[in-house]
């Protein structure tokens, strides 16, 4: 439910959004009073009309022309105006307008990359600032997949061929959720992130921040958060998908093939740059190969968060 | 149908189609197809158990976020092969080639379909295909999910070389089932049975035979493509190659939306049949019902890139899928309201097959009107690869397909077995499927438009409340499901003997044959001399005949003759 | 057609069934009516399955043309022309070999069936000689594609270019596929020569013969268009 506890619709968040949500209840209501006409008159007439005499044996009607002509002209006339109202819609949907902010958008197996015209690139939490239309130019990596942010009631596939885009224009600052919507594997359901609306001075602000340093290990935690790591790698010890973090960094390492190691440095960059190399015992090679655009910073920042981790 | 020959199928005859052989080998190598559609339907109705069991268990780990009873491998999985088997394994040939087989021949008349070996060959290769496809798992991981989107599917492991090649055998059976049901009512018709006199669900298997023949060798092509991909990498959908993954989504929605008419146009049969011998009354519309069957098998052919809204095809494309998607809206409708109005001043009698088509009504209109909204571009946009889509094709599926199917088989249960089912039982089962389907799946509408995704093994909290709803929905279902089987299983052991016409229909089926009918169908070619439900043409029939409650306590046919 | 089993109906009781009608058709008329009806779908169907890779062909020809334009130069005229040659001298002896069981002459129906068979024979022996001189110099569908040296006068390292690997990967399957289709044409003709030998039909009773004749035509109707899409333009 919405915050505003709305049954169909989550809360209308950007500016197209309450266009298609007109559109959404007017089918809707539409739709419904048609349906319990249908279902009521289907009632009536079992009860009406049930079978009282085994034998009897009711007469032919004669069809009613105008009734026919009736259901046929009237859904026609609804479905072309629906049709004409998603139309304009759609093409709004599908037309940024010429000043619109550009963010580039990248899609990997299993987390979306943002990055800003400055260079800043950050992980599956799109700051973006307030009442500014705001562009997405989208690709994949690797397999297809899709866009989605309900608030704004915006959606696209992001191919790995080509580029797509959608844009919208935030309505209030707040943390929406954004959902990858197409199929793509182990962990499709942790292709979450998150659009952070802000005003255009925090929004400002924190680009500024980005380009700050943190400590290694703090960056390193920023890094494990927004790039999912957790949807398969806990680090309270439960196991998930793959190996926990808890306890890992020095321990010894049993492989598939028999082979063992120690979890230092080199071996925490090898399985996150080339995870199918070894196998820990037990585990399903299910990590894809898609952290390879990872810096050398934030790789050093993930072995100190690791490390961490006791 | 002239009522001369009745008493032909006076008393149950001591040999029927059944028992006048009964080695394995007679029915392993029969060309009746009569035996043929009841393979079939232990066939399919194993598949709709396995992927019944895989969607309890994919509804059971939705009970809460993260882990219930299985890992998101497993899951993925559970769904991608419980969609394959639902769709190719048993929803595809559960009505055509169940009742299609045993009913289609018999009711134009004839001695069999006009090609017995050909339709016991598309058994068999409908088996081979299954085997093909469930030999993928110990290969690897079946994932991807049903609609197989290039590149993902290709690159899961070679267990996908099996499900394409096993999807494009199952394909060759569809479309020889299909092609010797078109050729069996082009030539096979009795003398006097007319295309006007037709029963609609003759017309309907008619339609839906068109479409397979027209729709299956591009999903065959299609798959091909993807087999050689995987095998060769021959470049022409993985973009890593070269190829195009949008291209990939045309050729299999050329294939996949037709197949949804493959899907709900036998429904659309078994409910005129049904609202018209429950009702006694002429359909109304009968013309229309059955010609815009042969349109939307057609129509059906130019829609299918409403699948693809927000895929990258071209907004242009867009539009104009979306505008002929409303074409099909409007036949559709109007179908809906003949069947309201065959309802009016009828001799409604509310027996189990009658609820079905009741229930029919209720959930297929949902499906439609929801369809409507799908096809609305701007909605389609935030609903698309929601809960919402998912509800909305079960809506269709299982609202539409499996209800009408399951009031086909509680129709024709006794022309198939010569036996009667328990009415009360049958009657709560039909509650059961109808509350429980639509507690398992309206959640998922509301689920939906809040933005819960598709296909996701873990959700957010928030959405807790629905999923669970729709997991105790799908108990409930589950329960008048297996009641159903339970109850069938039963009246084959001690259920009373059912008169040749224990509803008072008038098609052929009923008029003409015992129940159940003799190896060759009729002891005599019948001859048509009226509609199929002109009941008013023959009042004698009903005199002392099917009436009140009870099914089983009905007078045999012969007696209105004495 | 309801006359017709009406008409038909009414002859049932007042002959014997001929050897070759089966117990649910009342009269042959039906039964060569249906076979040729089902034929006829089914090649409806086929047309569907090669018209699934005509688009590909399209789609891709427009998105590369200056690509397929040069890769088709890789592809010998004279050989496919050839096949086109063999392939229409067998449409006209299937044709023929029908005119003349009509005509109840046994001989002349086997004769025409040995010619057709040696015609779609020749076809698959040109084909493999195509195939392995393209495999000689690396010219493999798909992830094997790797021109090297020189193959009819091209110097093949220019043919190293993106979707060249497309065009040959379509020409493949296609042509793949098609021959597949020659190959059971054979096993059919194989099958009507044995039954033609043994005297199975007549004047009376050759559906068989024209059915096979009917799928014939339409694997050299698919190869009529594959030859110039492939070869010519």
């Amino acid at each position: 439910m919405g915050e505003n506890g709305n049954v169909w619709m989550p809360d209308a968040m950007s500016t197209v959004a309450s266009e298609v949500d007109s559109l959404f209840y007017f089918v809707l209501w539409t739709s419904t009073i048609i349906f319990a006409l249908v279902i009521l008159a289907k009632v009536y007439f079992a009860v009406r009309f049930r079978r009282r005499d085994p034998a009897e044996v009711p007469q032919p009607i004669h069809e009613s022309k105008l009734l026919e002509t009736a259901w046929i002209v009237i859904p026609t006339i609804l479905v072309l105006i629906v049709f004409t109202w998603g139309f304009k819609v759609f093409v709004k949907l599908n037309s940024p307008p010429p000043d619109a902010y550009q963010i580039t958008v990248r899609g990997k197996q299993w987390f979306w990359e943002f990055q800003y015209p400055n260079g800043t690139v950050v992980a599956n939490e799109m700051h973006v600032p307030i009442g500014q239309p705001v562009k997405l130019l989208m690709s994949s990596e690797d397999v297809l997949h899709s866009f989605f942010i309900p608030d704004f009631r915006v959606k696209h596939d992001v191919l790995p061929n080509r580029y797509t885009s959608l844009w919208f224009e935030a309505t209030a600052p707040g943390e929406y959720q954004i959902y990858c919507t197409e199929y793509c594997g182990t962990s499709h359901s942790g292709m979450l992130g998150k659009v952070i609306v802000q005003t255009e001075e925090e929004f400002a602000a924190w680009l500024n921040e980005q380009s700050q340093d943190l400590p290694p290990a703090e960056l390193g935690a920023n890094v494990f958060r927004q790039y999912n790591c957790g949807v398969c790698h806990s680090v309270d010890g439960t196991r998930i998908v793959g190996p926990t973090m808890k306890g890992l960094w020095g321990a010894e390492r049993q492989f598939e093939d028999g082979g063992t190691a120690v979890a230092d440095e080199n071996y925490i960059r090898e399985s996150v740059l080339n995870p199918g190399a070894h196998i820990v015992a037990t585990y399903p090679n299910a990590m894809p190969a898609t952290f390879g655009s990872l810096s050398a910073k934030q790789l050093d920042g993930l072995i100190a968060f690791i490390q961490t981790l006791e | 149908m002239s009522g001369t020959t009745l008493a032909h199928s006076a008393h149950q005859p001591e040999v029927n189609y059944l028992n006048h052989t009964k080695t394995l080998k007679s029915w392993l190598f029969t060309l009746d197809h009569k035996r043929i559609g009841l393979m079939y339907l232990g066939a399919v109705a194993l598949a709709f158990l396995a992927g019944g069991i895989l969607a309890l268990l994919v509804r059971i780990e939705l009970l809460a976020p993260g882990q219930t009873i299985m890992g998101p491998d497993a899951y993925n999985q559970s769904f991608t092969l419980h969609a394959v088997l639902m769709i190719f394994a048993f929803i595809i040939p559960a009505v055509p080639a169940v009742m299609g087989n045993f009913v289609l021949p018999i009711q134009l008349g004839a001695k069999d379909v006009a090609f017995p070996r050909l339709n016991l060959a598309s058994f068999y290769i409908y088996l081979l295909g299954g085997v093909i496809v469930l030999s993928a798992l110990f290969v690897g991981r079946i994932d991807g999910g049903w609609t197989f989107y290039a590149p993902y599917s290709e690159r899961v492991g070679d267990s996908i070389l099996f499900v394409t090649l096993g999807v494009f055998v199952m394909g060759f059976s569809s479309i020889l089932t299909g092609l010797n049901f078109i050729v069996t009512v082009h030539k096979m018709r009795a003398p006097g049975l007319t295309w006007t006199r037709l029963p609609l669900f003759v017309w309907s298997i008619y339609s839906t035979s068109i479409v397979q023949v027209l729709a299956t060798p591009v999903i065959g092509i299609t798959m091909v493509l993807l087999f050689l991909e995987r095998a060769l990498k021959i470049g022409i959908f993985d973009p890593a190659l070269g190829g195009d993954p949008v291209l990939f989504q045309h050729f299999f929605w050329f294939y996949s939306h037709p197949a949804v008419y493959i899907m709900i146009l036998p429904a659309f049969g078994i409910v005129s049949d049904l609202m018209g011998t429950f009702s006694r009354h002429q359909v109304s519309g009968y013309k229309f019902v059955a010609l815009s069957s042969v349109a939307i098998a057609f129509l059906g052919f130019m829609v299918w890139g409403h699948h693809m809204f927000v895929s990258g095809q071209s907004a242009t494309s867009s539009i104009v899928f979306s505008l002929i998607t409303y074409l099909i809206g409007i036949p559709t409708g109007v179908k809906v309201l003949n069947w309201v109005t065959t309802m009016y001043r009828g001799s409604i009698w509310l027996q189990t097959p009658m609820l079905y088509a009741l229930a029919f009504l209720f959930t297929f209109s949902i499906g439609g009107f929801t369809g409507i909204m799908l096809g609305v571009l701007a909605i389609d946009v935030h609903l698309h690869d929601t809960y919402f889509v998912v509800a909305h094709f079960h809506y269709v599926m299982m609202g539409g397909n499996v209800i009408a199917a399951l009031g086909g088989l509680h129709y024709w249960w006794p022309k198939m077995t010569g036996r009667m089912f328990n009415e009360t039982a049958g009657r709560v089962a039909a509650a059961l499927v109808f509350i429980g389907f639509n507690l398992t799946f309206f959640p998922q509408f509301i689920m939906g438009s809040q933005g819960m995704p598709r296909r996701y093994y873990d959700y957010l909290p928030e959405f807790q409340g629905m999923h669970q709803l729709s997991t105790y929905g799908s108990w409930v279902l589950a329960a008048g499901l297996f009641l159903i089987l339970g109850y069938l299983l039963w009246s084959l052991v001690k259920g009373e003997r059912a008169t040749a016409n224990p509803w008072g229909a008038l098609t052929l089926e009923w008029t003409h044959a015992s129940s159940p009918p003799d190896m060759h169908n009729f002891h005599d070619t019948p001859v048509v001399t009226r509609g199929p439900y002109d009941y008013h043409l023959a009042p004698e029939l009903f005199v002392t005949s099917p009436g009140g409650d009870g099914a089983a306590e009905q007078v045999h046919p012969t007696e209105t003759k004495a | 057609m309801a006359q017709t089993t009406v008409a038909a109906l009414e002859s049932q009781d007042h002959h014997a069934h001929p050897a070759h009608l089966q117990h649910h058709f009342v009269s042959s008329e039906q039964q060569f009516d249906a076979a040729k009806m089902g034929m006829w779908l089914f090649l409806i169907t086929e047309i569907l399955l090669f018209s699934g890779m005509f688009v590909a062909y399209t789609v891709y020809r427009v998105w590369h043309p200056e690509v397929f334009e040069l890769s088709a130069e890789l592809l010998d005229w004279k050989l496919g022309g050839l096949n086109t040659l063999v392939l229409l001298l067998s449409s006209f002896t299937v044709a023929y070999g029908i005119n003349r069981i009509q005509h109840n002459d046994r001989k002349g129906l086997i004769i025409n069936l040995v010619i057709t068979l040696l015609c779609a024979a020749t076809f698959m022996v040109v084909k493999y000689f195509e195939y392995t001189g393209k495999f000689a110099v690396g010219i493999f569908p798909g992830g094997g594609f790797a021109p090297t040296g020189v193959y009819h006068g091209h110097e093949l390292s220019h043919f190293d270019v993106p979707y060249a690997s497309q065009f040959f990967s379509i020409y493949y399957v296609m042509t793949g596929i098609h021959g597949v289709h020659v190959l059971v044409g054979m096993g059919i003709f194989v099958w009507l020569l044995v039954k033609a030998i043994r005297g199975r039909f007549s004047s009376e009773y050759y559906t068989p013969v024209e059915l096979s004749g009917l799928y014939w035509h339409l694997v050299d109707i698919i190869w009529i268009f594959l030859f110039p899409l492939l070869y010519l333009i």
